[in-house]
């Protein structure tokens, strides 16, 4: 008889990651991080805590001191083009050639890895389109501007079809129109089953993007797991409750703090039969800012 | 899997010394000019031949081969460099390109500025002098080698710069006064037997004799030494990149 044997596909697997920098710094500090294929995952953190370091070592961009990755099952030390095939990466800072025009930049990259031109040429046009950066194309990356050049990146990054897709904060200084843009492309793409790992200090991106985060601190996971489940740990909930009391006649503010679990619909309910109209409802803090502090304790 | 990167690279490079033409065609032109006009013409004429050849005629192999040489090897260290400090590398490390694509892609593009304008410099001389070429393929070859070193030496000044700087140093330092003491200008049989000695030290004489000889068939030294020579540096140099490309000198942290 076969023996069928389940076996969860990884997009990445780190053990034991550490990085200590040339200058003496401990970056990373024994990292385990598993994203599963398909998966939209958060890598978050405060500044410092070692994300860009993950992602460097990943993208060969930095040399790992000691532990174990692997990328869709292929080992970084054995296999790094296997690797680095698979991944198109947007990198926090900005690192094109300035002189160059955006579409030789995105066709370029597709030629290190291997796509022809012709088809380069035509995957950028779809690409380009998409982001909104065709219009820009003969313009030398210079000339663009902050967010303009941010989905250079990304277009950069998506040229040669990566099944990971991983974005180091890439709604920096991106306006609110163009992030939720961005956030749509994005669900698009993991849709069709390209596995997304970011890292934002927008948490409500997090909230609307991922479906499982990890949380690093000092170059270590601390937190790892469901972004719905852990939302779901948090104990309480304020919410700031604009209401229209009718005997009076007048408008108030009110606060109200509920447990996590507790629907705040069943409190709407008990307002309204004592005759009190709730206009407005606004979480007093933000959810995933209170998750994060609260992981960070 | 090397093909498409490699033409991406050559590309890539050729496009960007073309565009900015004025900076890396024709001051060459203009400099190996002034030198036609000034040392052929004006010094030239009272000047008597050097192994029965005219001054001038003398000249052309060794003022080519001297724009062939710094065109190689700057536009390697100043594209490679400009590269690395707008982290624009990055592009290529992330990519599967292959360490030996990555130098045959910008040593080509080294070679092929070298003798593009190794050509011009040649096509000007003809303004002044019909100079002979005795020996087309070893001219040819003088030329491929010539700018293949310097090309692949670009390419470590390159790695190794780390500001703007370091980019000319090497190429004022020592590439300018091996040049002019490399017999641009004069046959080393004319100088003190001292200073012939001395002269044998620098590797750019042989190249100069040998690309020489391919024009009037004549040499200070054995062509096949010279021949050897270009090969142990384009050796040295190919395997001196890979190295340094491997751990990623400045580049990878
Ligand atoms: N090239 C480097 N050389 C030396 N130290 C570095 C280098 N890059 C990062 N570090 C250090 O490593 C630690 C982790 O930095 P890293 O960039 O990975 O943090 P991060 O989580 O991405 O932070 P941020 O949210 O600010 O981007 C920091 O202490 C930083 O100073
Ligand atoms: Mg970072």
């Amino acid at each position: 008889m076969k023996k069928i044997i389940m076996k969860r596909s990884l997009a990445i697997e780190i053990k034991g990651l550490r990085k200590t920098y040339a200058g003496g710094t401990k970056a990373l500090k024994g990292l385990n991080l598993s994203v599963e294929e398909g998966d939209f995952f958060a890598l978050l953190g405060s500044n410092g805590a070692g994300k860009t370091t993950t992602i460097g070592i990943l993208t060969s961009l930095v040399n790992k001191s000691a532990g174990k990755v692997h990328v869709f099952n292929y080992d970084l030390d054995k296999d790094i083009n296997a690797v680095k095939s698979q991944i198109g990466v947007v990198p926090q800072e900005f690192n094109f050639n300035v002189f160059e025009k955006v579409i030789d930049i995105i066709v370029c990259q597709a030629g290190y890895f291997g796509v022809p031109r012709k088809i380069a040429e035509k995957r950028a046009e779809e690409i380009l389109k998409a982001l909104d950066l065709w219009d820009k194309r003969n313009k030398v990356s210079r000339s663009l501007s902050g967010g303009m050049k941010r989905r250079l990146l990304i277009a950069r990054a998506l040229i040669h079809k990566p099944k990971l897709l991983i974005l180091d904060e890439p709604t920096a200084g991106v306006d609110v129109e163009l992030r939720y843009g961005m956030w749509k492309y994005l669900k698009e793409l993991n849709k069709e089953g390209m596995t997304i790992l970011l890292t934002t200090h927008y948490l409500e991106e997090v909230e609307q993007l991922c479906k499982n985060m990890a949380m690093i601190r000092e170059g270590k996971v601390i937190a790892q797991g469901s972004v719905q489940e852990l939302l779901k740990s948090l104990e309480k909930q304020s919410y700031v409750l604009e209401v229209y009391n009718n005997e009076k006649a007048q408008k108030q503010i009110m606060e109200v703090e509920i447990a996590a679990n507790e629907s705040i619909t069943a409190l709407i309910q008990k307002l309204s039969e004592k005759g009190i109209l709730v206009n407005d409802i606004q979480p007093k803090t933000n959810r995933m800012e209170q998750l994060f502090l609260k992981l960070l304790k | 899997m090397i093909w498409i990167p490699f033409t991406t690279l050559l590309r890539k490079e050729s496009t960007r010394f073309l565009r900015i033409w004025s900076q890396t065609l024709l001051p060459p032109v203009i400099n190996q000019s002034l030198y036609f006009i000034v040392f052929g013409s004006f010094i030239g004429s009272q000047v008597s031949d050097i192994n029965g050849v005219s001054y001038m005629a003398f000249l052309v192999p060794g003022l080519v081969m001297m724009s062939v040489i710094n065109s190689s090897f700057s536009n390697v260290v100043s594209s490679f460099f400009g590269n690395k400090f707008q982290r624009s590398i990055e592009e290529l490390m992330v990519s599967p390109t292959p360490n030996s694509v990555i130098i045959a892609g910008y040593a080509s593009g080294g070679v092929l500025r070298g003798i593009i304008v190794g050509t011009l410099v040649f096509m000007i001389s003809f303004a002044f002098v019909r100079p002979n070429v005795e020996h087309l393929l070893i001219v040819i070859l003088f030329v491929f080698l010539t700018a293949l070193v310097f090309a692949l030496g670009g390419l470590v000044n390159g790695i190794f710069a780390k500001k703007f700087d370091d980019v000319s140093i090497f190429s004022t330092f020592i590439l300018t006064p091996l040049t002019y003491f490399g017999g641009v200008f004069y046959s080393i049989r004319d100088l003190p037997i001292f200073w012939q000695n001395i002269s044998k030290a620098n590797p750019i004489l042989y190249m100069i004799d040998g690309f020489r000889y391919g024009f009037y068939g004549q040499s200070d030294f054995d062509i096949r030494l010279s021949i050897s020579l270009l090969i142990a540096f384009t050796i040295i140099l190919v395997a001196l990149n890979a190295h340094l490309l491997k751990k990623g000198l400045g580049m990878r942290s």
